[in-house]
């Protein structure tokens, strides 16, 4: 039986919140028996977008995160919910808003927090894949339909296939160390957990300041490559993709006019190093 | 003895419809009256019994009728009665007085709606969703939508799956590949927000009356803003507010009734303010709110003078740009342009692919904005922050860098412009002693010289497309400042310096351009729905010939310019300049209010959204509203918001959800013809009525109606016609008819205009200027008397061309500000203006939100509440957000998500701080537009925690000589909140 699966593609989400509000907009005063009872107006994000911000002016980026119910495989929440969660056939887990009532520690057995508590309803909610469309012959839920950027792709498949899949193409998903084999994958994830060291590179001509174009940036980490960049127009480099955690590179810029400069670097989080002029030959 | 027959005709009818539904049979029930029905001699006349849901009728004349139909001939009264009926020919009758209509409006108008509705009950409307839901269409600012309700409720909203039976879309090829857009229209955030928005808990459901106001005793116009309110009936509502209208006239005369009115808070050609509400105000005769070009500021003003372009506001022609930047562009200068926040206006997300495709291709891209925008972060490329205010001298060096270095097009500025020795003389310095370059411009604008040269030898040596403003064919913040003008001029300059209409070198990045019919009519909502307005809307260029209906004029000439309505209440008198779009040189006549021999304005009639949060220096509006010079004010409103706390009389009305309408997506038409080259595909709707009217809100069309029935113009007003037959009206006026029938039309909700077949498809913009050739692209302006050669040869200008030195602005010569070459002026509120910068040191920047339509979708208890980037909650309250560079935040103690306090000599307003290294150190960003205006003391005179950011920003004109908002040069201080209390001690 295949299973309900997303894929985010992070670097496609430029946040405009289309997700968040069509989950608004499909459960706000809307009771789908056996599904879901009505999402509170406010306070609750089923599907929530979390972002991050890496660099400074002139290098700053921004990346963007859509969350919600991960409809894990090994879902913790349906060993807490004792009858009243159950995982479909189609992987889909579903709180049944009539037997949860009053079972908050449903919520408490989320690891990843998506799991909302309505306080006046007394009851655990979260996002449902939309199950109750797709019952009803809808091709996809309604965040992938309004996606403008075509970040969510909702797909039907294997566990083996999407395994194949997620390897070969480089997907993951949030915290794998909960061990609760999530079915929301994630493309380009590293925009949001990972970190650049960018620069840009100057130099003078005839007593004027220029950007240094084609300058090639290596960085090293304990004597071992671990990324390449060559400077663009505006003398500019990104390295991107790095581990955080104050770890220590170094690196190195050579150019066939100028002498090669070195600059340890210490990564805590991204970096924009300014201005580095490297001397002429 | 043919009429008599057809008269006959009508009481079996309307038996007949009463017998079939019983919701007719309830109407007929609800008035007892006699019709007459005759020729005007009483030759052949028939009466009518109206009572106990049915009708009785016989054949001739009676003593005494409720209300009498008159015909001159029977030969006319057959005409006008066999169907299928022309509305030509009624209102041609009606003109002549050859049909008249005599007796009281509420029975006249009941009649000719219980007609209206006997023709039209048959008609079957939406498509089975199963599930007990049916699906109904609409349209919003943020896009069209598919509507599914269930007992009469709105259950959802989505956007438009395209069917297989829909046209296909269009394809085009560029560098070997093969693009075609999702089979998808695209929603922005605050159209898919509508279910929220409708079901508000702002929403105005009853008639009010602020408690302390007494149409025939004490008024308290000072308790406006303050006083509460009390439910009243619509008799009641309406009855003062016909009375007032009256009285006014009556104790003034002339001009005393002023209108003032949103924008932007519905959709649809029927009910829109250029629609219903012109037709109203000028059937009441009133004083224009005059309209600056807010969204165009620097290009009518600055940019029209070198190149034309008045028609647009000064904006470019937007066609086949999409195909020309693809397939030659070698990059694109996003230049103040975010249309992945602003959407070009109403664009939802339709251009988001397309600049996918040309990062796909490897076109390069550079942005410059103080803020890393949204399109800037989701794109990447080069972010060059700027100083607000400083992108002239930006582009000035630019300039100098290409003249010395040889990189523009000199063949290009020899043969298509004019005037350009002049210019670079003003670069090189030989009239000021200062050359222009880039070291000159960093002390400016912040930009580093070599950042400056790296983008001039970049841009120099690539055919580049300018995206200047959200739209990339203009809007956008840097024209809207004291510098707005001077970037705009900057701006043509710069293109006409690069060849502008060369292959590849063009405005726009990609929010305009693409391949849709453009001849294909169905009019936009510029062209004034039933107005019948040929002086304030664009109905004369087609409509008005299309759609048979009356004519309506404004008696009153006398107008007050929109930013200078607290100075025509308070002080009585204020000046502007217009609006003119006919040529380059209408803006320059300057007018002044009061008119002579006019009343100044005693009453307010204000309609749609919130001008609190679009009003610089806004707290002058609370002031001016509590003044008693203004006797009455009455809103009609859908929400509780904004200037609603301030009315005398409140008139709720409901959203285009409640009623029927029609309409386009992005379809502007007027100053934005062919709009929609913004979108993918051309998507015209039925806006089906989805559900009834929530509470005991009305139609705007409905409201309008029931005061004129109050004037007796009602008839005049709807000329027999409901909303459903508008609709019906505006459908046969366009070219719908050849390709669906209004049938499948209402049933299935829209239609997709097939894109234009290849070789149809127009040439890019300018193209035709570049190469000298007649004007080639589909598009009816300037106006033929214009020309200054040959009809259709050469440009709006007095030289026909790029003209660097502006020969409009040296006719003028009455504004130092406007030189008519374009000279670097400092803002006169900047970080140059020492004294004021010492105080406040942060420069505000006030773009279009993200999440909202301007006040359209905010506030208003909406779903739209709960995104963190739109407004926070904290303690409570959702706080409007104000986004600080972390220097600054760490500099006065502020961390994310604290309240502060924006403040400056003009007022404040309380924020939730966004601390964020993606708007530059010295700036900060808060959108205007707020919809919430919420003082936490005296209206006015205290800190507002709505979020109406435009109490801060400066009323002053861009320049003396032009009625242009200027709301981002801006000085404030910030500072952390820590509540009312401290604040009071």
């Amino acid at each position: 039986m295949s299973k309900w699966h997303l894929i985010i593609d992070v670097a496609l989400c430029h946040n405009c919140n289309n997700c968040f509000i069509a989950c608004k907009d499909e459960h706000v005063g809307n009771d789908y028996p056996g599904y879901a009872a009505a999402q509170p107006l406010h306070g609750h994000s089923w599907i929530k977008i979390e972002q991050t911000e890496r660099g400074r002016a002139p290098m700053v980026d921004a990346a963007f995160l859509p969350t919600m119910c991960n409809q894990c495989a090994d879902a913790p929440c349906v060993d807490a919910g004792g009858g009243a969660v159950q995982q479909r056939e189609d992987g889909i887990v579903v709180i049944d808003p009539e037997k949860a009532r009053g079972n908050k520690d449903i919520v408490a057995s989320c690891p990843y927090g998506a799991i909302w508590w309505n306080e006046e309803l007394q009851l655990p909610q979260k996002w449902i894949f939309d199950a109750h469309l797709l019952d009803r012959g809808w091709a996809e839920p309604r965040c992938a339909q309004v996606c403008p950027t075509g970040a969510i792709t909702a797909l039907k498949s294997g566990d083996d296939d999407m395994a194949r899949r997620a390897g070969a193409e480089k997907l993951a998903v949030l915290s794998p160390e909960f061990n609760t084999r999530p079915r929301i994958y994630y493309r380009n994830l590293h925009r949001f957990t990972h970190h650049f060291i960018g620069g840009n590179v100057l130099t003078q001509n005839d007593g004027a300041l220029d950007c240094l174009a084609g300058a090639t940036v290596r960085l090293l980490r304990d004597g071992a490559p671990v990324g390449e960049a060559v400077t663009d127009a505006f003398g500019e480099f990104k390295i991107d993709g790095l581990e955080g955690g104050d770890e220590e590179y170094l690196l190195r810029l050579t150019h066939e006019d100028h002498e090669d400069l070195e600059q340890p670097v210490r990564l805590k989080q991204s970096v924009f190093l300014d201005d580095l002029q490297p001397k002429r030959r | 003895m043919r009429l008599q027959t057809l008269l006959l005709g009508v009481s079996w009818a309307l038996n007949y419809t009463a017998r079939r539904y019983p919701s007719f049979k309830q109407r007929l029930g609800e008035k007892e009256f006699t019709a007459q029905v005759k020729v005007k001699d009483n030759s052949v006349g028939r009466c009518y019994r109206f009572g106990g849901g049915k009708v009785t009728s016989r054949a001739g004349i009676h003593d005494s009728p409720d209300m009498t139909i008159s015909f001159k001939t029977a030969a006319l009264g057959v005409k006008l009665l066999t169907p299928p009926a022309d509305h030509m020919d009624f209102i041609n009758a009606m003109k002549n007085f050859a049909l008249q209509m005599q007796g009281e409006d509420e029975v006249t108008q009941w009649f000719t709606d219980t007609i209206s509705i006997m023709m039209t009950i048959r008609w079957d409307y939406g498509v089975d969703a199963g599930n007990g839901e049916r699906r109904y269409t609409n349209i919003t600012n943020g896009g069209p939508l598919f509507v599914y309700v269930k007992d009469g409720k709105i259950v959802r909203m989505t956007p438009i799956d395209l069917a297989d039976d829909d046209a296909p879309s269009w394809t085009l090829t560029a560098r070997g590949r093969t693009f075609s857009p999702p089979r998808k229209t695209t929603i922005n955030p605050h159209g898919l927000a509508s279910k929220s928005l409708i079901y508000s808990s702002r929403r105005l459901l009853h008639p009010l009356k602020r408690v302390d106001f007494e149409p025939n005793g004490a008024r308290n116009p000072q308790n406006r803003g303050i006083s509460g309110y009390e439910q009243i009936g619509w008799d009641e509502a309406l009855d003062i507010t016909a009375n007032e209208i009256k009285r006014v006239k009556r104790e003034h005369g002339h001009g005393a009734i002023m209108n003032s009115h949103g924008s932007h808070h519905t959709w649809g050609n029927i009910g829109y303010y250029l629609s219903a509400q012109i037709r109203f105000m000028n059937a009441i005769g009133h004083t224009k709110m005059a309209l600056n070009p807010d969204s165009w500021e620097g290009w009518y003003w600055g940019g029209a003078h070198h190149y034309g372009n008045s028609m647009r506001n000064g904006a470019m022609e937007p066609y086949g740009q999409l195909q020309d930047c693809l397939d030659e562009a070698e990059m694109i200068v996003f230049w103040a342009s975010d249309p992945e926040s602003t959407s070009g206006s109403y664009g939802s997300f339709e251009g988001t692919p397309r600049r996918h495709w040309a990062r796909e291709l490897g076109i390069e891209m550079v942005h410059i904005d103080p803020y890393c925008n949204h399109t800037a972060s989701h794109l990447g490329g080069k972010w060059i922050p700027v100083i607000p205010g400083t992108s002239p001298a930006l582009a000035h060096a630019l300039a100098w860098v290409w003249i010395t270095e040889g990189l523009y097009d000199k063949d290009y500025v020899a043969n298509r412009t004019t005037g350009f020795e002049k210019y670079r003389a003003y670069l090189m310095g030989e009239e000021d002693g200062q050359a222009k370059t880039p070291e000159w411009q960093e002390a400016e604008t912040g930009v580093a010289a070599h950042t400056v040269r790296a983008l001039a030898r970049q841009w120099g040596t690539r055919k580049t497309y300018l995206a200047a403003g959200g739209k990339g064919t203009t809007f956008g913040g840097a024209n809207r400042s004291a510098t707005g003008a001077q970037w705009a001029r900057a701006m043509i300059c710069l293109m006409a310096m690069q060849g502008l209409g060369k292959p590849g070198v063009n405005f726009g990045g990609l929010q305009c351009g693409s391949p849709i019919d453009h001849e294909f009519y169905f009019p936009g909502y510029a062209e004034g729905g039933i107005s019948g307005d040929m002086n304030g809307t664009a109905s004369a260029i087609q409509l008005y010939q299309r759609q048979p209906h009356l004519l309506s004029m404004n008696p009153v000439t006398q107008q007050i310019p929109r930013l200078r309505i607290p100075e025509a209440i308070l002080d009585g008198e204020t000046s502007g300049y217009p609006l003119d779009a006919r040529s380059i040189e209408g803006q320059f006549m300057g007018f002044r209010y009061p008119s002579p021999g006019h009343s100044r304005v005693r009453m307010m009639y204000k309609y749609g959204g919130s001008h609190f949060g679009t009003t610089m220096e806004s707290n002058r509006l609370a002031k001016a509203l509590q003044s008693e010079a203004l006797e009455f004010i009455v809103n009609q409103s859908i929400w509780n918001e904004g200037e609603v706390p301030f009315a005398d009389i409140v008139l709720p009305a409901c959203t285009n959800f409640e009623r029927w309408d029609i309409g386009e997506w992005g379809a502007a038409g007027g100053y934005s013809q062919h709009n929609q080259t913004m979108l993918n595909h051309r998507v015209i709707a039925i806006q089906h009525k989805c559900i009834e009217p929530l509470g005991e809100s009305r139609s705007d069309y409905q409201i309008f109606t029931d005061i004129l029935k109050r004037l007796g113009l009602s008839a005049y007003f709807t000329e027999g016609m409901t909303e459903l037959d508008w609709c019906k009206a505006q459908f046969d006026a366009s070219d719908l008819p050849q390709r669906i029938s209004w049938r499948e039309f209402l049933r299935k909700g829209y239609y997709v205009v097939p894109s234009e077949k290849e070789e149809h498809r127009p040439p890019a913009g300018f193209r035709w200027y570049a190469e000298g050739r007649k004007k080639d692209v589909p598009e009816p302006a300037p106006l033929p008397g214009e020309y200054g050669e040959q009809y259709l040869e050469g440009l709006q200008t007095q030289s026909g061309k790029i003209e660097f030195e502006a020969q409009s602005l040296k006719r003028f010569g009455q504004d130092p500000e406007r030189p008519p070459v374009n000279k670097y002026i400092p803002s006169w509120e900047g970080r140059g203006t020492a004294a004021l910068f010492a105080k406040y040191p942060l420069q505000l920047l006030t773009p279009h939100p993200r999440y909202s339509f301007h006040t359209k979708g905010d506030g208003k208890d909406s779903v739209l509440n709960d995104i963190v980037d739109h407004r926070v909650l904290i303690d409570g309250y959702h706080y409007w957000v104000a986004r600080i560079n972390p220097a600054d935040a760490e500099a006065r103690g502020i961390k994310h998500h604290d309240l502060i306090r924006l403040y400056n000599d003009r007022g404040s307003v309380i924020c939730a701080a966004r601390v964020t290294a993606r708007i530059m150190a010295g700036v900060v960003h808060s959108a205007e537009s707020s919809a919430e205006y919420d003082p936490i003391g005296e209206p006015g005179q205290s800190p507002d925690r709505g979020g109406c950011v435009n109490i801060l920003t400066p009323k002053r004109h861009m320049t003396e000589k032009t009625t242009g908002s200027a709301p981002n040069s801006c000085l404030i201080e910030i500072e952390k909140w820590a509540g009312e209390e401290e604040a009071a001690s």
